[in-house]
């Protein structure tokens, strides 16, 4: 167990090396750049030109990029030009992740919370007008696109419940500990802000959950008709063991386990689904940073956010896998 | 307080299976009707909690805060080293400089000095400062605090000196003391006494003093520049990074201090300044809300999660009055034009085919069809409120047929230009590139030019394709920064090899030589002839690029936000701003 996940990390870093190279070339090749970015419509050809050399970007790639590894080995991933410019790209990330993390957290607990159930409620009723209508509303979230959402949802709930549906938190005096706004006010006591933080996560956090939400639902269903359909739901029934006893020991604990597969695949694709989600809703975390990093091309940023987003998309898979030697003992014997 | 929030941890545990079999062992029709009711139950707390949260907030704290929806984070907080709007916007309500412009006028005032007058030859400046003026820092201004500003700038070093950064002291000031090459039109500056400073110039330049309104020139605290390292700015890999003056320690002498930027929430938070010197600010807050996109702005004003924002989308302006808010449409202070590259065609070297596309383009259907209320067809490349714009030129009528036999004359008539229009971008003079590119080169197509259309994104390769020539046509634009013609025909034609490389003209060289004598011309009517005359030639005798409009740009605020003065030059002061 300890050497396979050992394995997998050595695997990562291999993954964010080959990554970063790629990306750090292939952000290079884009039309356009820092350059332009910085100097707007009052640039000349001659700015321009002094300007790249400068930054250094007039040199050949394979340079620019062994020199931003040696900067990224003692911790400098650069410096922003777009997103917070002037900032060092690891603080930005390091601003900016507890936020989409704190949004991710919501947005799969709610998809959770409300697709496991109606998935397994569906499948135990197939066929019924509770089945049908939920595969349809589960067809709808998938397809509905986060941003049209998003507007329905501003639109409709923030005027009519007065919800925020801008920002993290309105600007109060909070003091800031872990960066977690939710987790912040319950250390130092600050309840307000943590209530603050909580309302203004109610819009995002629906908005983001609609698709892991319908993927949650369609995978639980699937997998407990799978289920109540083997023969030793049979032999359980037969001998004589009571309804919810089977339910629990039998047929939800053998639903779980691509369950568990689909909430973890879930988690890591929430960071491409934050980044329209935190657009619409002005949400400071690093889908926003993301969005914003490419129409401004600040390259330092979005390098460094793509890679810790597929870090965390891979921890994630990690971790899912080893999940499965808990639910499963099968896996834990072997 | 309100425990909506209290129950929701035990129901998540559903997510783990256990807890959610607890719910099991009722029957069906039961469950389903406990879990609508739970779902109502909570929405009503949420919008209660809601409720109760914007109640109290409504009445002491937040009574006096502007909530301002900034479309973009602030660079930083040292004005000088600022190049972006969004910047400005916050530097421009804690700064003042030695002039500045009277409110909704690009006319210059008195402002930390009380008047001033210049030598004959216009090369020696003295100011005479307000007394009793004091930086947020509680140090004293004076004369001693000017020149140290003035030789703060004049002697920036290594990354200092960059475009990126120094940018307005490049444009209007040139160079540095350490850049022979590159010379400063600033000489020196004596404090003759506390209240007394003289400036002098290497030469004469008809922006002086009017440049000095300019944000990036205000005065910062002398104490506060050496204290927080306000120089020492780096270039670092693909970007520069800026010290701790420009970050968190901006210390000037306007209505508002500097509070905190907490990067976490995205947000930036100013404070009255109760020892200002004139009249004190109403508000006792300004928070600029960093929201990047322009729709979820747009639906924060509607929710009332910000009091503002700047430039709303046209198409927007009518929703958001008959929704109740004051869309303040300011002057239009800039100028939208189709850019003509001679490089690549040599036909676009013929003036009688630059002649024959200002006639195909049907300018006054397309500010009527596609611009706001208020634009006008352009003239000339100023508007009206320019010292040196000519009130004789008309604008040149569509004339379809004339363009057809202008371009016979000039053997053009199978003409095919590269047509460039940005992507991912509104900019005030140019609220839709799209459709304004798709009306120009409709109007174009039938005059019988072939178009090959090219759009790339503002920032992916627009600019840099612009700045390096590939287009033949390309929509562009200016915001003035002053009321100065130099800051307009200067900054486009000024030099050969600009954007439209007038270069390849031998008119190019005589019209960048006579804008510079124009500048350089000490007498204001005198100058202002010159420029008159010269706009003429420029649309007469060379038209180097099509002027098509000007447009004005909006500001949306809630009702209840008064005292906000809509200013051409968008350098609306919150000063005066009450709220309520």
């Amino acid at each position: 167990m300890l050497r396979y996940t050992i394995r997998r990390l050595i695997q990562l870093v291999g993954v964010v090396l080959v990554l970063s190279l790629l990306l750090f070339a292939w952000l290079r090749v884009l039309p356009g750049g820092p350059v332009s970015a910085l100097l707007g419509d009052r640039s000349t050809p001659e700015k321009a030109a002094e300007l790249t050399k400068q930054l250094g970007l007039d040199q050949p790639i394979y340079l620019q990029y062994f020199k931003f590894l040696g900067r990224a080995l003692t911790g400098d991933f650069g410096v922003s030009t777009g997103v917070q410019p002037g900032d060092s790209a690891l603080d930005i990330f390091i601003q900016r992740f507890p936020a989409t993390l704190e949004l991710s957290f919501f947005a799969i607990a709610i998809a959770i919370v409300i697709g496991v159930p109606l998935g397994y409620l569906a499948a135990k009723r197939r066929g019924s007008w509770f089945d049908n209508a939920s595969v349809v509303g589960s067809l709808i979230g998938v397809a509905v696109p986060v941003f049209f959402l998003a507007f329905v949802l501003k639109g409709l709930a923030s005027s009519a419940l007065g919800l925020p549906s801008s920002g993290r938190q309105d600007a109060i005096d909070a003091t800031r500990v872990t960066g977690f706004f939710t987790l912040d006010g319950m250390i130092t006591g600050e309840w307000d802000a943590t209530f603050n933080a909580l309302v203004h996560l109610i819009l995002p956090s629906i908005a983001l959950a609609t698709i892991p939400f319908a993927v949650i639902f369609r995978i639980t269903r699937a997998a407990v008709l799978d289920v109540l359909d083997e023969d030793f739901v049979r032999t359980a029934e037969s001998k004589g063991l009571t309804a919810p006893v089977i339910r629990r020991r039998h047929v939800l604990r053998n639903a779980m386990l691509p369950v568990v597969t689909t909430i973890g695949l879930q988690t890591g694709a929430l960071l491409s689904g934050a980044v329209l989600t935190e657009k619409v809703f002005g949400f400071p975390g690093v889908g926003e940073a993301l969005a914003i990093g490419f129409e401004r091309r600040d390259y330092p940023v979005l390098l460094l956010l793509i890679i810790m987003a597929t870090s965390v998309y891979v921890v994630v898979n990690l971790l899912v896998d080893l999940s499965y030697a808990l639910i499963d003992p099968r896996i834990r014997t072997r | 307080m309100c425990n909506g929030y209290g129950r929701r941890p035990h129901r998540e545990m559903c997510g783990l299976s256990k807890g959610c079999l607890m719910v099991h062992s009722v029957t069906a029709r039961r469950r389903w009707v406990a879990a609508i009711g739970f779902l109502s139950v909570s929405a009503l707390a949420l919008s209660g909690c809601a409720q109760s949260q914007r109640d109290s907030g409504g009445g002491g704290k937040e009574g006096g805060t502007l909530t301002f929806g900034a479309a973009g984070a602030p660079k930083l907080f040292d004005p000088f080293y600022a190049t972006d709007g969004e910047t400005f916007r916050v530097a421009r309500q804690m700064y003042e400089g030695l002039v500045g412009f009277k409110p909704g006028t690009a006319e210059v005032e008195p402002a930390l000095a009380t008047k001033w007058e210049s030598s004959s030859d216009a090369k020696t400046w003295t100011f005479t400062l307000k007394e009793g003026v004091k930086f947020h820092d509680g140090t004293a201004f004076n004369a001693e605090a000017v020149c140290f500003n003035f030789e703060r700038w004049y002697n920036q070093k290594g990354a200092g000196q960059s475009d990126a950064v120094s940018q307005y002291w490049l444009d209007n000031f040139g160079g540095f003391k350490d850049t022979p090459d590159k010379p400063s039109l600033y000489k020196s500056c004596t404090a003759k006494d506390a209240k007394t400073a003289v400036i002098e110039l290497a030469e004469v330049n008809s922006q002086f003093p009017d440049v000095l309104g300019f944000t990036s020139f205000s005065m910062s605290s002398p104490e506060a520049l050496k204290k927080y390292d306000a120089d020492n700015v780096q270039a670092a890999g693909d970007a520069f990074t800026y010290p701790a003056y420009a970050n968190e320690h901006p210390t000037g002498t306007g209505p508002f201090k500097f509070s905190k930027y907490d990067k976490a929430n995205n947000t930036v938070e100013l404070v009255r300044n109760d020892d200002y010197w004139g009249t004190k600010a109403k508000l006792d807050k300004i928070v600029f809300k960093i929201i990047p996109d322009e729709t979820a702005r747009k639906q924060a004003i509607k929710a009332g999660d910000i009091d503002g924002y700047d430039l709303p989308n046209a198409a927007d302006w009518a929703g958001l009055k008959s929704d109740g808010f004051n869309v303040a449409i300011r002057p239009a202070f800039n100028v939208f034009y189709m850019g003509i590259n001679q490089k690549n065609n040599p036909k676009l070297a013929d003036l009688k085919v630059r002649q024959a596309l200002q006639y195909a383009i049907n300018r006054e259907q397309l500010v009527k069809s596609q611009l706001p209320e208020g634009a006008k067809v352009a003239t000339q490349f100023m508007p009206d409120t320019v010292a040196g714009y000519n009130k004789d030129l008309k604008a040149v009528p569509y004339d379809l047929d004339k363009a057809k036999s202008l371009l016979a004359e000039a053997g053009a008539s199978d003409l095919t230009l590269k047509f460039y229009w940005p992507s991912e971008v509104t900019r005030p003079y140019m609220p839709s590139p799209k459709d304004l590119f798709g009306a120009i080169s409709g109007d174009l197509q039938k005059a019988g030019i072939k178009i090959d259309v090219v759009t790339k994104p503002w920032n992916g390769g627009y600019l840099t394709d612009v700045d390096q020539g590939i287009p033949d046509l390309f929509l562009l634009g200016w915001t003035g920064d002053n009321g100065q013609p130099v800051n307009w025909v200067g900054t486009f034609f000024g030099r050969t090899d600009n954007r439209f490389h007038t270069g390849v003209s031998a008119w190019g060289k005589t019209l960048a030589d006579d804008l510079a004598k124009a500048n350089a011309e000490p007498d204001k009517d005198k100058r202002k002839s010159l420029y008159e005359d010269l706009n003429k030639r420029i649309m007469e005798e060379y038209l180097p690029a099509i002027p098509i409009s000007h447009s004005p740009p909006a500001l949306v605020l809630k009702s209840d936000i008064k005292g906000v003065v809509p200013s051409p030059l968008t350098d609306e002061k919150f000063g005066s701003a009450s709220k309520g």
